[in-house]
């Protein structure tokens, strides 16, 4: 998993593929990082990301149900239209932010 | 019968092997000329029929999973079966956010997007003796039939 940490706030930058097989490591290893750098905002950058499908979804809901125990928050940025559209379908972005980027 | 087409693939049920089933039916499917989001639904579909398959019904023990494709003029059939565990109620499984695996966090929504991104499916399950999904898509309608025009 590619990570960064910056004080309480944990980027993780996403595979091409989010399904089932990458999600089982990207899970404990955000976990790890999560408690150790007590994290509070966890930002899931889409950026080379084309494909999630709902273990996507159960990744960023566990996320969330963690680092909201301390008042936090899950934001997702750079995720394309159909990134967008399985965020939307499934419900996740009533609990999180979307940072929409400027388009010229 | 003109214009059918079938394939058909057994492959281990591990993790790995996701990613190489949503290839497979993609790349059966683009016969039909379908366009970049038809594609993206069905591989979304076969992801979260094969995941199931995978911690569901095997439980993540390494058995096999069989993907059965069909096209018959522009319509897509794809089944996904396993002979693992069944399903106890299968309109319960079916309802968006249900899921017997909370605490691994699993969505509950595997079958939502199923239903979302394909025409139907339909689910045939007996505990004890496994799952077979079957789903269908019509493709390329929404195409327009510019190259039969004179340009
Ligand atoms: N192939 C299968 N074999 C056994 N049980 C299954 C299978 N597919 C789905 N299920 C059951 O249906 C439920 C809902 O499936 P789904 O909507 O994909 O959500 P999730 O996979 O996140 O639990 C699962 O939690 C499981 O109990
Ligand atoms: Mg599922």
């Amino acid at each position: 998993m590619k990570y960064q940490v910056q004080e309480n706030c944990l980027t993780i930058y996403l595979p091409r593929e989010v399904d089932h097989h990458n999600a089982e490591e990207m899970k404990r290893e955000a976990d790890a990082v999560i408690d150790r750098n007590h994290i509070k905002y966890v930002i899931f950058d889409f950026e080379k990301t084309d494909f999630m499908d709902s273990s996507g979804i159960g990744v960023i809901m566990g996320r969330y149900k963690t680092v909201s125990l301390i008042g936090g928050e899950v934001w997702a940025v750079h995720a394309n239209e159909r990134i967008r559209k399985i965020m939307t379908l499934s419900g996740v972005t009533k609990i999180m932010q979307i940072y929409e980027e400027e388009r010229i | 019968m003109k214009n059918t087409n079938e394939m058909e693939i057994r492959f281990d049920s591990r993790s790995e092997n996701e990613g190489f089933a949503r290839v497979a039916v993609a790349s059966f499917m683009t016969q039909l000329n379908p366009t970049v989001e038809e594609v993206a639904d069905v591989k979304t579909a076969v992801s979260e029929a094969v995941t199931n398959a995978i911690i569901h019904g095997y439980e993540n023990k390494v058995h096999k999973i069989c993907i059965r494709c069909r096209i018959s003029e522009n319509v897509l059939t794809v089944e996904v079966s396993d002979s693992g565990k069944g399903i106890e109620d299968v309109q319960q499984a079916m309802q968006p956010m249900f899921t017997t695996m909370p605490e691994q966090d699993r969505s509950g929504m595997g079958f939502a997007f199923m239903e979302a991104f394909m025409d139907s499916v339909e689910v045939e399950s007996e505990p004890g003796k496994g799952t077979r999904v079957k789903m269908k898509k019509t493709v390329g309608k929404g195409r327009e039939l510019w190259t039969t025009q004179s340009l």
